[in-house]
């Protein structure tokens, strides 16, 4: 049997963590999700001297502080999942900062490798490590790695299995010395948890006494779960009080500093400047993409590019899948006969799938802009210059990336909440984003506003729009101070050198969020339009008003008498006319047929509730219907209104009819009202998926639906107060 | 040399870290980003409207709110002459 190693890789953003583990894991990597949350987890192996390695890809973090989900993710993971080592990847060029998580580590006690990743810039940058008294320093192997170039790749794997098999020389245990005061209470307090529990080694409760005193929540809540907790906690409670008195400062900030000091030190002795020019080709780019004049319109050009190339490109691709779809519609429908069995494949689970399919151009060439943005350092530089603007909305800077999305489609927008770091930010942006009027709402704004409002249709449309925007900053703010008060995230964004990206670094990273995408979004929407097709389609028997297939045979033997008797071009033209009387009919007990099934009769169970707001129990199938996805609304009108399925937002007979049903007052209710309330059922996949919660889900379209009414109702009965309907 | 409120450096300026006010999370986290005493930091740029404003410590790049940084204090020192 081969020998196995788990190795887990910690490291600070932008330490080019990423590029490592591809180097190490190659293509045999898989992504998923830590159990319960929605932070990415990647794992993934190698081989080598023997050894199958597992590699899991923690989370970025600065620090093990359980502050973030990010940070109690990897701590967790290695405290409770024991991986047989640690590798630490550290930046370089920016070695003070990067070994405080090292401290950190080297202060949990586990075995570590330390993957001294970006060298080459370093080295440029005029700084020379002494990297082999550094390793001795610290007790930990050091391994310089360019991990863009692939260097040190083979070293590393050398230096993890010679760790796991202890046999590294430089390996061994240092304690950071925190000074004599704070290492005479880190010692009461380690041995008040070494008389509790006895079978704890010492590294390990000297480190839980470092982090009670560092005031972690975790670890004071497994203390609280132990025997004697009472005990433990009084020691804690004078320890700090007494470093309080002595030394003036809270013990977290203390041993922070000490932290420093320790790295410092270190560093003293490693770490030499050849150069005194502290001036890089970095800073130089960035004085022109954040220029206080051309910073804003090289912003707007890019997410302008993005977007561009994100619906535009993109709609060529959508466009060969949804023929595809079609085709295929076409031949499985002809496979098989008429029936039950048919419409549960052709329109639930082809259209469903279909649906979900043709996403995915967009998405990928999203996630390809959105990783370019983030492999480049671009997005912190984006989140610099529109944070003044997003946080008056109560938003981080990089938030503006969904919220511009949001107009092209609410799906990847939604997707696109990923590059916050705030859960808070993230589900706040969440929430706010189907309020931006997307690209499948604009039909429907097209049919009735065309058909209500003649020449003015343009200017409606834009109103709404902003109505949309104004409603997306009002609900910001009403979140803000409600649902999320005092839970406001440090800015503290690191601006990391700007990195020609390296486009197998990039694929994989679309590769990654794009796949999850299709992995976990396809199964809501299945399920959603099998439930759809289920309720329009039963009950299967109807007892139709009027006899529609007698009409239609009817017309069939009226037509086929005189055809017979007519000359070739005039049988022509007598099918077409008997084609179309048919196609009438059929429309006629399509429209009956809707009215009959459950979702007709939901229609009319659900028109009390939007009475009030003026929409009859049509609107209210169109409404429901919509809830699949907003190009539907036009359709569904199609079928109620007796001018056939296949006419679009522009047909003139679907615009008399809505003429004839609407006035513009309600008219104008109604597309608010599509304005606010659940864009459809892929966006409700979509923040099931991103907030990872059904509570936040239900919460969404629950407000959305009443913010909806709400707004309807508002400008129905005050236009009526008004004398306008 | 005046103890200044961090966001009170203009373009260009240099301070030492002297104590971050207030205490719990975020103090903590700018304690972990390196903003300890004795550090040296510079104001590199304010961004377009003026909030964030960027800063470079210990090697890096880093950017805070105006809010945030109010919370930092600094002995400023002497501007250094620089060649560039």
């Amino acid at each position: 049997m081969a020998k196995e190693i788990t190795i887990a890789l910690a490291g600070n953003p932008n330490s080019g963590k990423t590029t490592i583990f591809n180097n190490l894991t190659g293509a045999r990597q898989k992504v998923g999700n830590w159990p319960g949350v929605t932070v990415e987890k990647k794992e993934g192996t190698a081989t080598y001297g023997g050894y199958t390695i597992h590699v899991v890809d923690l989370p970025g973090t600065y620090s093990l502080t359980p502050y973030s989900q990010e940070e109690i993710i990897a701590r967790n993971y290695i405290i409770e999942e024991k991986p047989d080592l640690v590798v630490n990847v550290i930046d370089a060029s920016n070695l003070e900062r990067n070994l405080y998580l090292a401290s950190q580590l080297i202060d949990l006690g586990v075995k570590l490798v330390f993957a001294l990743n970006m060298v080459d810039l370093a080295h440029s940058r005029g700084q020379i490590i002494d990297h082999e008294q550094l390793a001795l320093l610290m007790g930990v192997p050091i391994i310089p790695t360019v991990g863009t170039k692939g260097r040190g790749t083979k070293e590393l794997l050398e230096a993890i299995v010679r760790v796991a098999e202890d046999r590294e020389s430089v390996t061994r245990h240092i304690h950071i010395d925190y000074g004599r005061e704070l290492e005479e209470e880190i010692a009461k307090v380690q041995g008040m948890i070494r008389s509790a529990r006895s079978s704890m080694d010492e590294h390990h409760a000297r480190w839980m006494g470092i982090k009670l005193l560092e005031n972690d929540e975790e670890v004071i809540k497994e203390i609280e779960k132990k025997p004697r907790k009472k005990a433990i906690l009084d020691q804690l409670q004078r320890s700090k009080l007494r470093l309080q008195q002595i030394l003036g400062d809270d013990p977290e900030s203390l041993i922070a500093d000490r932290r420093y000091g320790f790295i410092h030190g270190a560093l003293k002795e490693t770490l030499h400047h050849s150069k005194k020019d502290r001036r890089y080709l970095s800073d130089q780019v960035d004085t022109v993409l954040t220029n206080r004049l051309f910073g804003f319109p090289i912003f707007i050009f890019f997410i302008w590019a993005m977007f561009q190339l994100t619906f535009n490109l993109g709609s060529y691709p959508m466009a060969w899948i949804d023929a595809g779809v079609g085709l295929l519609t076409e031949f499985v429908g002809g496979l098989m006969g008429e029936g039950l069995l048919r419409g549960l494949v052709v329109d639930g689970i082809i259209s469903g799938v279909g649906g979900v399919a043709v996403f995915l151009p967009n998405i990928f060439i999203l996630f390809f802009c959105i990783a370019l943005f983030e492999d480049t350092g671009y997005m912190a530089r984006a989140a610099f210059i529109m944070d003044k603007v997003m946080h008056t909305l109560g938003l981080h800077g990089k938030s503006f990336i969904p919220m511009i999305m949001g107009f092209g489609c609410n799906v990847p927008a939604i997707m696109a909440t990923r590059v916050l770091e705030s859960r808070r930010d993230r589900i706040l942006s969440i929430l706010i984003n189907p309020l931006i009027s997307c690209s499948g709402k604009l039909p429907v704004y097209v049919l009735i506003a065309g058909a209500l409002f003649g020449a003015r249709a343009g200017n409606v449309i834009f109103s709404i729009y902003l109505i949309g925007i104004a409603m997306a900053i009002l609900m910001g703010q009403i979140f803000k101070r409600t649902l999320f008060r005092g839970e406001i995230a440090p800015f503290v964004l690191e601006l990391p050198p700007y990195r020609m990206p390296t486009l197998k670094g990039t694929v994989i990273h679309m590769w990654e969020r794009g796949s999850i995408f299709i992995k976990k979004m396809g199964g809501v929407i299945l399920l959603g339009s099998i439930i759809v097709w289920a309720l329009s389609s039963f009950p299967q028997s109807v007892d139709y008003s009027r006899d529609y297939e007698a009409q239609k045979s009817h017309i069939h033997e009226e037509y086929a008498a005189v055809i017979q008797r007519a000359d070739a071009a005039k049988a022509e033209v007598l099918a077409a006319k008997m084609d179309e009387k048919i196609g009438e009919i059929e429309t006629l007990q399509k429209m009956e047929f809707q009215e009959r099934s459950l979702l007709g009769r939901l229609g009319k169970v659900i028109a009390p509730v939007l009475h009030p707001v003026g929409f009859d129990w049509r609107a209210g199938v169109a409404l429901l219907t919509g809830f699949v996805a907003k190009e539907i609304v036009v359709s569904t009108f199609g079928v109620l209104y007796q001018v056939g399925r296949d006419e679009g937002e522009k047909s003139e007979g679907l615009r008399a009819a809505i003429q004839h049903a609407m006035t513009p007052l309600v008219g104008y209710a109604f597309m608010i009202f599509v304005l606010a309330y659940t864009p459809c059922l892929a966006t409700v996949a979509a923040i099931r998926r991103e907030t990872g919660s059904w509570g936040w889900t239900a919460f969404s379209v629950g407000y959305g639906l009443a913010l909806a009414w709400i707004l309807a109702f508002i400008i129905y009965q005050g236009g009526m107060l008004l004398g306008w309907g | 040399m005046a103890v200044r409120k961090l966001n009170e450096l203009r373009t260009g300026e240099r301070g030492i870290i002297e104590r971050i006010t207030g205490t719990g999370r975020f103090r903590q986290r700018l304690m972990e980003m390196g903003f300890v005493p004795g550090t040296e930091i510079m104001v590199e740029k304010y961004a377009p409207l003026k909030d964030p404003i960027e800063y470079v410590l210990k090697g890096y790049h880093v950017s805070l709110r105006h809010e945030e940084a109010d919370r930092v204090l600094v002995r400023k020192t002497e501007e250094e002459s620089r060649e560039d």
